[in-house]
């Protein structure tokens, strides 16, 4: 569980603490943008390196300048002492080096092991030998000590063990620099654990990781050395042991960051219901019945796949209910669209930005005002300088950074593109809000700022509904706590019960008591 | 690779842009995001009128330019169309064999009943036409490449048969080559008609609400459908105006030439039309083009054709170019998407 193991196995498989990546005065800017200006940076063979920053200060070009997914303007990337010129993902296989892409590359069809050796299968005359194929996978699983069936179909696994078959897939090419970007933003709880466990088990083989995350404590625990980033360039490098969270927190932005929750408004007494759920049944979702009055705040615990962002689709309309009803401020939400949720001010800010959010071609402002048009055109005619202004502001308000609004939102980072989103959502001016994992991938810095504005919406008497994987984040914000179990309200929270325990009690009921694994996925 | 002489040493030099990475230069951002993609079509097709201009002394003439831009209309405004669609994330198979249903109902209702009815009735078609592919594509879930390819054997199968596959003179209706061939301050009505075909289209896209929804629905339909744009709507919109516009196509047409046939546009009509918006830079998967790009597309295509006749080319050669101009922009197009992402 701690660093040392790690480091000591690493100490014990690589004689010596030889570097195997050297980054050398590495620049790389985008038009105008400078990503990485003068990064030096070496990893040591064996260790697990990660590396921290806000978004946008750099982390993923880095690791992907590692990968060979881009190439430097200027410096030099040196491999085992020699300089390297890695122009594709393939040229830096070849040396060892594979990355776990946050938006895994699986054929969901196809079984772990195919998805393992897709493109190297064993084969004579163009058949795939099974037995062959089955004997392979059995030694690297050994090798690697994952507990993963062969036969199990990828679409049917959790996210975390879609990872392991990434990372089983790279190891099958002999890799032996594993880079993961934001590894544990899209996953909960027990499968941060696993995740975590993967890591180890990786480092305690001798494999080098470098990963990136926002998450302090798991840095904190997981890694033996740490970089931090900032504005693209390199703040320092040293053993995690040597760091706390405030001293990264302090390197990443250059100041220091008081609580990370803002003070909780007093519940407010006596408001009425905004958002009014009975007996909801749809796909995933068991019959819920869930009221948020205005001014709330009420969190949504729960696993990933308890049927939390079901439950919000099925509020908007965008899932069809097979039963139950949906009020919004007392009047029923007939005819369910999410055209029609929206209009009568049900805003949601959707979990996955890739597949549920964004139109990466367009504008950063065009993606901010899609939902709120109306609200700055005259008929049809969109009043272009009123919708730009009108972004912007609210772009800076949840500190989005972008060089100009008009640029296409795939030029921003990761967080940045989450942010845009919540953004979205804030234009809609709604009187419920439902954000479903809001921060995912946000830096520690621009997570208070989003945290400042769900408590403004609330204090404007707005009905928030926060849906997140994070315990700490659903305690430190919400009213109540309402956690969701298989599709159904598994238990209900207030005041003094809101606890870590109470909550992962509640979550995992079926199972044994001592199995509850501690979140350590926390912010702060 | 060997800067890092002088850098190398220094790891920090932050005070050189005290400011961080926002503080930039508009003019490299701008040529950034502008890049060589949007070039991709202007260059080319500057080059080209240019090498006409000079190797062919007929080519720079106002008779010439009129001419291409009025033989250019039906497609000019069929292709406008059909980039709405293409954005939308469809594609519209039909548009030729709409045109030629439109131009010749359009042309028999002139004959018996009069200029006017005639088009009001070849208008009502296309928007039927297209309000039919829509709604297939959409309630009913038919890829619209198969819904599209079947409604343009149906409605080419109508055009013959009403016609009996005859053309269809419009002699005795002379007021219907008014539409068409009217001048108005030197140059024609088709031509009047179709620039005002493009600045409407080209509002419609880029300023209005509509227009939004339909680079949302075409560049990613969930993500669209959660901001409360309604998908299937705009769909609808983009195939029946598409459909309206290959109607007027059509009446165009049989007005320039006081004549229909069934056998007229068909799939030539329909693959010029997608070849225009293609080498436009239009993406054929959705959710990214501009109406700029198909007028250049085409016209660029027409210049093409325009040079083989005054240089005195083999026109046999003119297919071959123009089928390797597609690979080039097809080509270029996936090219750009592969170093952008
Ligand atoms: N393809 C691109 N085109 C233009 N700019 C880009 C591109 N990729 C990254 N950038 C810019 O480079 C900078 C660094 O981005 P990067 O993705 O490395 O940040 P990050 O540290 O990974 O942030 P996050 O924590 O949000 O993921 C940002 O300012 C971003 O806008
Ligand atoms: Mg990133």
């Amino acid at each position: 569980m701690d660093g040392q193991g790690t480091s000591a196995a690493a100490a014990g498989s690589a004689p010596a603490a030889e570097s195997y990546v050297d980054l050398v005065a590495v620049d790389k800017s985008f038009g105008g943008v400078r990503a990485l200006s003068g990064v030096n940076l070496s990893i040591t063979r064996g260790s697990v390196h990660a590396l921290v920053g806000e978004n946008g200060a750099g982390k993923s070009t880095l690791s992907r300048v590692i990968a060979g997914l881009i190439m430097p303007d200027a410096g030099e990337v040196r491999i085992n002492g020699t300089p390297a010129i890695l122009h594709s993902p393939r040229d830096a296989l070849a040396r060892g080096i594979a990355s776990i892409a946050q938006e895994l590359e699986l054929v969901p069809s196809l079984t772990v092991a195919e998805n393992v050796f897709l493109g190297s299968e064993p084969r004579r005359g163009g058949f795939i030998r099974r037995r062959a194929l089955r004997a392979r996978f059995n030694a690297l699983v050994a090798e690697a000590g994952f507990d993963l069936k062969a036969d199990a179909v990828v679409s049917t696994l959790r996210t975390a063990d879609r990872q392991k078959v990434e990372i089983l897939r790279a190891l099958s090419r002999r890799a032996s620099l594993i880079i993961m970007d934001e590894p544990t933003a899209a996953l909960s709880g027990p499968d941060v654990q696993r995740l975590h466990e993967v890591v180890h088990i990786l480092a305690r083989r001798g494999r080098t990781v470098l990963f990136v995350s926002h998450f302090l404590k798991e840095v904190l625990t997981l890694a033996d050395t740490v970089t931090i980033l900032r504005d693209g360039h390199l703040v320092r490098t040293g053993p995690a042991a040597a760091e706390t969270e405030s001293s990264l927190i302090e390197g990443m932005l250059g100041r220091t960051l008081g609580s990370v929750f803002p003070a909780k408004p007093d519940a407010p007494s006596g408001s009425p219901p905004v958002l009014e759920v009975s007996g909801l049944r749809a796909p995933g979702v068991n019959g819920v019945d869930l009221t948020v009055h205005a001014g709330e705040i009420v969190g949504l615990a729960g696993l990933v796949g308890a049927g939390r962002s079901e439950i919000a689709h099925a509020i908007l309309g965008a899932a069809r209910a097979t039963a139950g009803t949906v009020a919004v401020r007392g009047e029923r939400l007939y005819g369910r669209s999410p055209t029609v949720a929206l209009r009568r001010g049900v805003a949601l800010v959707p979990e996955s930005r890739k597949e549920q959010g964004l139109f990466p071609d367009r504008s950063v402002t065009q993606n901010a005002t899609l939902a709120s048009l109306k609200a700055f055109s005259v008929g049809t005619w969109i009043r272009r300088a009123v919708e730009r202004r009108a972004a912007a502001d609210v772009l800076t308000a949840v500190t989005v950074r972008a060089t100009r609004n008009s640029v296409p939102v795939s030029a921003l980072s990761g967080g940045n593109q989450q942010k845009v989103l919540f953004a979205r959502a804030l234009l809609c001016r709604p009187c419920v809000l439902i954000a479903d994992e809001p921060t995912r991938g946000v830096d520690v810095g621009s997570r208070r700022a989003i945290y400042d504005l769900l408590v403004e919406q609330a204090g404007r008497g707005v009905a928030v509904l926060v849906i997140s994987s994070d315990i700490e984040e659903v305690l430190g914000l919400a009213h109540r706590v309402v956690v969701i179990r298989s599709g159904r309200v598994a238990a209900e929270l207030n005041g003094s019960d809101m606890t870590n325990q109470a909550v992962l009690t509640a979550a995992f009921a079926e199972q044994a008591g001592p199995e509850h694994p501690e979140a350590e996925k926390t912010p702060l | 690779m060997t800067t890092k002489t002088t850098n190398a040493g220094a790891p920090q030099t932050r005070d050189e842009r005290p400011l961080g990475p926002q503080q930039r230069t508009r003019v490299t951002d701008a040529l950034r995001i502008r890049s060589w993609r949007s070039a991709a079509i202007v260059v080319p097709f500057i080059v080209l009128f240019v090498v006409l201009s000079v190797t062919s002394g007929p080519f720079l003439t106002t008779s010439n330019l009129l001419n291409i831009a009025d033989q250019q209309s039906a497609v000019l405004i069929i292709a406008v169309a059909s980039t709405l669609v293409l954005i939308a994330g469809g594609i519209d198979l039909s548009v030729g064999a709409t045109y030629a249903l439109s131009a010749v109902v359009s042309a028999q209702v002139a004959v018996s009943h009069g200029v006017a009815l005639g088009i009001v009735t070849g208008m009502a078609l296309g928007i039927v036409a297209g309000l039919i592919n829509g709604i297939v594509t959409t309630f009913f879930r038919v890829n619209s490449l198969i819904a599209t390819l079947a409604t343009a054997l149906i409605f080419s199968g109508i055009a013959a048969k009403l016609s009996n596959g005859n053309l269809i003179v419009l002699t005795n209706q002379p007021a219907y080559a008014k539409i068409a061939q009217t001048q108005f301050i030197g140059v024609r009505m088709s031509i009047w008609l179709t620039l005002a075909v493009i600045i409407v289209l080209g509002l419609l896209l880029s300023r209005t609400t509509n227009g939004r929804y339909i680079y949302a629905a075409g560049g990613n339909a969930q993500a669209a459908r959660l901001a409360g744009v309604r998908i299937n709507f705009v769909v609808i919109l983009a195939f029946t105006i598409n459909g309206a516009a290959a109607a007027l196509g059509g009446i165009i047409d049989t007005s320039r030439v006081l004549s229909a046939q069934s056998s007229s546009g068909g799939n030539t009509l329909t693959f010029l039309v997608l070849t225009g918006i293609v080498v436009g830079g239009t993406s054929i998967l959705g959710g990214a083009g501009a109406i700029w790009r198909t007028v250049i597309g085409v016209l660029f295509i027409a210049l093409v054709g325009n040079g083989f006749d005054l240089l005195g080319l083999d026109p046999l050669y003119e297919q071959i170019t123009l089928g390797l101009i597609l690979l080039v922009a097809v080509g270029t197009d996936a090219w750009s998407r592969l170093r952008h992402t």
